[in-house]
């Protein structure tokens, strides 16, 4: 049975480019069928991230419109065979996704593959509304911080109301990601703990990635960041997270990313 | 003096945990979701105060959210006439 999921948090630049990269990629080594699909027409930044940008040739706007088959805009990932990029169209803006065509994509993926993991816009507007319509999962990504956290909650009140199972009297499953998260900063209580986040937005935890150099190093090379750097405490975030989302129970571990003695030195003293 | 304030900084997560919950209780009830817990809260209060007296502040309502199952946790003290106040569930 497949299973189509949203990665969507409202406010802008909290990660939900490389969670998508990150979590298609582990479901992938896991043997699953995955496609992660870019719904930011106008600033798409998934090819980027997976180090797919040359390979571009047709969109999702491409197909909704007709002008190539869904087949010719697949792009397979050249590390992970079972894992497919759906790119979105760079010089359209938002308007040209209709939810007819998602809709009709969305259905024709659901026939290939395991794992359709759709990369939400930030905002609330049309492409992001579109993004979550065909959800059954919903992967919410949070900063610990404060506007973080309240636009967070205003996109699970849209996954209540907005999407095509909360249409039918169903609903969406949705599953709390932290991300940027700094397990130092919160032993001196300066940053909003896991449990304070949990207890604001009473939805339950898929994972925790803590704050990471990774993360850039991964988006500068364009592989995913489980894949860049696998014993990393970021990997070690999205690998949990991806085991979590198949049915494993993975007991939680916040991992801590190790910086050598002198940075975290330094970085006490820049607090 | 600088280390003085250094060593007695409180940190500020309590002071935004705070002012969340305050915020998206408003925001909430605003875009039609009203929290649930408020609601059941008020609701059961309704029903126990048709039949005994309580005060408000001696009801505790607690959601423990699951992936698949969440747990709601009630505790209600009721006072009794011959003995002290118990609590009940």
């Amino acid at each position: 049975m497949s299973n189509v999921l949203v990665v969507t948090s409202g406010k802008g630049g909290v990660g939900k480019t490389t969670s998508t990269a990150a979590i298609g990629a582990a479901l992938a080594e896991q043997g699953e069928k995955v496609v992660v699909v870019d719904f930011d027409v106008g600033l798409r930044n998934l090819d980027l991230v997976l180090g797919a940008e040359r390979r571009v040739v047709f969109d999702i706007v491409n197909v909704i419109q007709g002008d190539a088959k869904l087949p010719q805009a697949l792009i397979r990932d050249k590390r992970l065979e079972t894992l497919s990029l759906l790119p979105a169209s760079q010089t359209r803006d938002k308007d040209a996704l209709t939810a007819d065509g998602v809709s009709k994509v969305i259905a024709e993926l659901r026939e290939q593959f395991d794992w359709v993991i759709c990369d939400s816009p930030a905002g609330i507007e049309r492409g992001a509304t579109l993004a979550m319509r065909h959800a059954d999962i919903a992967v919410v990504v949070t900063n610990p911080e404060v506007s973080s956290v309240r636009d967070s909650d205003r996109i699970v009140g849209l996954l209540d109301s907005k999407t095509e199972r909360a249409e039918q009297g169903e609903w969406v499953e949705k599953l709390l990601l932290i991300t940027r998260f700094d397990a130092q900063r919160v032993a001196r209580t300066e940053m909003l703990s896991i449990e304070e986040i949990q207890e604001v937005l009473s939805i339950p935890l898929i994972g925790v990635v803590p704050e990471s150099r990774d993360v850039l190093h991964a988006s500068n090379i364009g592989v995913p960041v489980t894949l860049a750097k696998p014993d990393g405490a970021v990997a070690r975030g999205y690998f949990d997270a991806a085991r979590r989302l198949t049915g494993e129970t993975v007991d939680l571990i916040v991992p801590e990313d190790r910086r050598p003695l002198f940075g975290k030195l330094f970085s006490r003293w820049a607090a | 003096m600088r280390l003085l304030n250094f060593f007695r900084r409180k940190g500020s997560a309590s002071v935004a945990r705070d002012r969340l919950q305050i915020l998206l209780a408003h925001e909430r009830s605003a875009t039609g979701r009203a929290d649930l817990l408020a609601v059941l809260r008020e609701e059961i209060l309704g029903a126990i105060t048709k039949h005994v007296r309580v005060a408000p502040d001696r009801v505790n309502v607690k959601m423990s959210p699951g992936r698949t199952v969440s747990t709601l946790e009630i505790g209600i003290e009721i006072p009794t006439a011959s003995r002290p106040a118990r609590r009940a569930a």
